[in-house]
């Protein structure tokens, strides 16, 4: 898992991708633009947090669910 | 025979649709499809820690800026596992100090080196040789490059026919012998004995009707 590591933490990106994200919902591109990551590198994230059920899809769109909500918030700033 | 022709079948041309993949990477799981958008440089290597794809490694890493300007992201790939690739990226900085930003695909199936048609028995029946496709951002290949196990890749060759393929897409032209950005480049031939007698008055540089040039503005 390139965004979420074994223990469950998330890594550097994936921590990239769920303060992006924990700021405002939106899709791949704008993602990949707060995150200053490559847009392949988000939307296989994206597909990660979903799996790890930190993020679901709506429409084009991506959005925290309260689980990934919590870890963004746990996130050192 | 029947082999032959099931290889032949099954290799990939210029024009078509590049084969969908999903692979473990250096970067995480990736498909083709998370580069939609984007123009790929998907290039095979035989092995890592071997020497010819050491340095090649170390050229693609010093041309990637310039892809990237261009909207082109790379993609390696070889029959190695993730760790062999992890190991040998970390070595490659260690030993260089140059940092290997791209992914690498760890096939170990074979399954994206043979819908490519990257293994060539009679260079190696288990190493990929040294491929390049380059895909556009739609994803449709545009060219493929097959160089020997000893022959290392030439960058500038792979950068220069980016920049000739997106001038040919921006531009509608084609573009001549060893062109570089900024050259003039090949206005297609017409295809009507009217629009030979009229191209010869549009103020091209013309050899003949069928060879005109002209300066990209």
């Amino acid at each position: 898992m390139a965004c979420i590591s074994p223990d469950g933490k998330p890594t550097a990106s994936g921590a990239k991708m769920l303060r992006a994200l924990k700021a405002k919902s939106g899709p791949a591109e704008e993602v990949a633009q707060k995150a200053g990551l490559p847009l392949f590198r988000v939307r296989s994230g994206l597909r990660e947090l979903v799996q790890a059920g930190l993020a679901n899809p709506k429409g084009d769109s991506y959005e925290l669910t309260p689980k990934g909500s919590q870890l963004a918030d746990s996130l050192p700033a | 025979m029947e082999e032959l022709k099931e290889q032949a079948v099954s290799l990939p041309r210029l024009g078509q649709p590049a084969p969908a993949f999903e692979a473990v990477t250096t970067h995480g799981m990736l498909k083709l499809e998370d580069f939609k958008g984007s123009w790929l440089v998907l290039f095979s290597h035989p092995a890592d820690f071997t020497p010819v794809c050491t340095t090649e490694f170390i050229a693609f890493a010093e041309i990637f800026p310039e892809l990237q300007k261009r909207g082109v992201e790379l993609l390696g790939l070889s029959v190695d596992s993730v760790s062999s690739h992890i190991a040998w990226a970390r070595n490659v900085e260690e030993k260089t100090g140059v940092k290997i930003p791209f992914p690498i695909i760890a096939d170990l199936s074979k399954e994206v080196s043979t819908a490519y048609g990257m293994i060539h028995p009679g260079q190696s029946k288990t190493e990929t040789v040294r491929c390049v496709f380059i895909i556009d951002d739609k994803q449709v290949i545009r060219t493929i490059l097959y160089y020997p196990l000893t022959t290392g890749r030439n960058m500038d060759e792979i950068v220069r026919i980016v920049d000739a393929l997106q001038t040919t897409d921006a531009n509608g032209v084609a573009t001549p012998a060893n062109w570089r950005p900024g050259d003039k480049v090949v206005v297609p031939a017409p295809n009507t004995q009217e629009g030979a007698e009229e191209r010869l008055k549009e103020g091209y540089e013309c050899v003949d009707w069928y060879l005109c040039q002209k300066k990209l503005k």
